[in-house]
């Protein structure tokens, strides 16, 4: 089932957003990554994910809110077609720690598509960053860290709407970006907020 | 008798045909010479006009030969390409166009219903219907649904936006296929009456898209060779006067040979060429002038260079868009029993 379903949402998502993928300064790999993108429309982690060579997207695994992926049937389907990894924002305790379950679920294969604001911001502008991504960086330092600039989708289907209109978007994929040794945790959220932000006027 | 049959429809007939082939030829001759410019040093050509002259001679190569195949397999299949075509250009002007949340769902029934609509009415040749579609029913839903949205800030601005993407992408683009539904006259010089021409609608379109590419390759060359006077400077600083008299003299000239060579190709007398090509020529001048004044607002200087990787789909039928509808009008004022 999914040999069909795939494809089809692949290329649904590809017409509904006319995406065109850019790599600055980059290149599509299979090593292990963490694309880590600005967030305005649900459509995202779709748009992102299907826009990546196929070889690599069977390794990516997009970070979902398990509130609105698990809601209903339809969204739980689509959810599993392109591998999501549930998360519920609501119960982060210590001991449940969303990071531990991301680090457990790609083990030494897969990679990962975050969005580091926590949740969809209606106006455009890019939000300050959750902590998520300095943990994961410090976790794991072997992880590329790269960041993308999603732009247009959010007029694709903004936040509140279930139409889509089919306007063009383009994603770019920047360089990588790693943790500094010494470097703390705000100065390296700041930063890598800039890396996505620099993408936007390229 | 029959491999002819092979290749010809009812929309197409062998003068059509020709008329295709010697184009795509003179294009792949023009292929050839980009391509030996290309390899040439760059102080004696600028790599620029060479590169924009190559890209401009794909595209076209491209246009005439998915024009063809469509025609060659129906009507049907040639509207919905000229359909598919509108929407990518609808795509790409309201991707350049600041809209607000608000117009969300009228941009929906824009895309989805409007544009779709008006090429189904087309192609079943409802002429009183896809003529007022959308200049009076979308223009008046389109500031009633997004009043219905509370948002009124910019109002007038964003309904206007909205109302000249629909019309130009779509509206004005769609009398192109429109004029395969023409049923047309010729005026038989002999008889001094007007009789039904013979030849194939097909004829007609191609006629049109041919005239409309050749007066743009003429404006650019005078431009380039005798421009003096620019229009607006601010608006484009490339066209010039002498490029828009210049090339309609020479269109007007190009479209009477046409009709000279391949006979039968539109219904219209030698002269009456000469002068349809003239108007073509002068409306397609009015129509990259208009898209230019408005890349200029918003600050680009191709549509194709908005999102990187795009062909522009806009930057290519500007001129097709602005004399589409008038050709089609003139035409059928003229050349039909009504």
């Amino acid at each position: 089932m999914k040999q069909i379903t795939v494809p089809v949402l692949v290329a649904v998502a590809k017409i509904l957003s006319g995406a065109t993928v850019r790599w600055v300064d980059c290149e599509p790999d299979s090593c292990q990554r963490v694309y880590f993108a600005n967030h305005t429309s649900h459509l995202d982690a779709l748009v992102l994910w299907s826009s990546l060579p196929k070889s690599i997207r069977n390794l990516t695994r997009p970070v979902a809110a398990s509130d609105y992926w698990d809601g209903g049937p339809v969204r739980r389907y689509m959810a599993s077609v392109f591998n999501a990894l549930l998360i519920d924002r609501k119960k982060v305790r210590v001991h449940n720690s969303p990071i531990d379950i991301m680090l457990a679920e790609i083990g030494n294969t897969h990679s990962l598509i975050v969005f580091p604001e926590g949740g969809r911001n209606p106006t455009g502008e890019l939000q300050e960053f959750k902590s998520g991504l300095f943990y994961l960086a410090k976790k794991r330092p072997d992880l590329e860290l790269m960041p993308v600039y999603i732009d247009n989708v959010n007029r694709v289907m903004p936040k509140g709407e279930y139409l889509p209109v089919p306007l063009l978007s383009c994603i770019s994929i920047g360089a990588p970006v790693w943790l500094e040794s010494g470097e703390g945790k705000t100065e390296f959220l700041e930063r890598a907020r800039q890396a996505v932000l620099k993408l936007r006027n390229r | 008798m029959s491999l002819l049959a092979l290749f010809t429809s009812d929309l197409v007939d062998i003068w059509t045909i020709v008329l295709v082939l010697v184009v795509i030829a003179t294009l792949a001759i023009f292929l050839g010479i980009g391509r030996i410019l290309k390899r040439q040093p760059e102080s004696k050509f600028d790599p620029a006009i060479v590169r924009n002259f190559n890209k401009r001679v794909t595209s076209w190569m491209t246009i005439c030969i998915v024009l063809l195949v469509a025609l060659l397999m129906n009507k049907i299949v040639t509207v919905v390409l000229f359909g598919l075509v509108s929407f990518w250009a609808l795509r790409e002007f309201i991707t350049m166009t600041p809209t607000r949340r608000g117009d969300h769902r009228t941009l929906f029934w824009v895309f989805l219903g409007f544009t779709p609509l008006q090429y189904v009415l087309v192609a079943y040749n409802q002429y009183e219907y896809y003529t007022i579609v959308i200049p009076v029913y979308a223009s008046l839903f389109i500031p009633a649904r997004i009043a219905f949205t509370s948002d009124h800030k910019r109002f007038l601005e964003r309904t206007a936006k909205i109302q000249f993407g629909l019309l130009i992408c779509v509206y004005a683009l769609s009398h192109a296929a429109a004029l395969l539904n023409l049923d047309l006259l010729t005026w038989d010089s002999r008889d001094k009456a007007w009789e039904p021409w013979t030849g194939k609608p097909a004829g007609l379109l191609f006629f049109f898209i041919v005239i409309v590419q050749v007066s743009d390759m003429f404006h650019f060359v005078w431009d380039r060779l005798f421009g003096r006077h620019v229009i607006a400077a601010t608006v484009n600083s490339t066209k010039t006067w002498e490029g828009l008299i210049g090339a309609a003299c020479c269109t007007a000239v190009f479209g009477t040979l046409i009709q000279l060579v391949f006979y039968n190709v539109t219904p219209f007398t030698w002269y009456g060429a000469g002068l349809m090509s003239l108007l073509i020529s002068a409306m397609a001048s009015s129509g990259s002038m208009t898209m230019s004044a408005i890349k200029r607002d918003r600050g680009v200087t191709e549509y194709g260079t908005l999102v990187t990787g795009h062909v522009g789909v806009l930057d290519r039928i500007d001129s097709v868009c602005f004399a589409a509808p008038i050709f089609f009008h003139v035409t059928r004022i003229l050349m039909t029993a009504h």
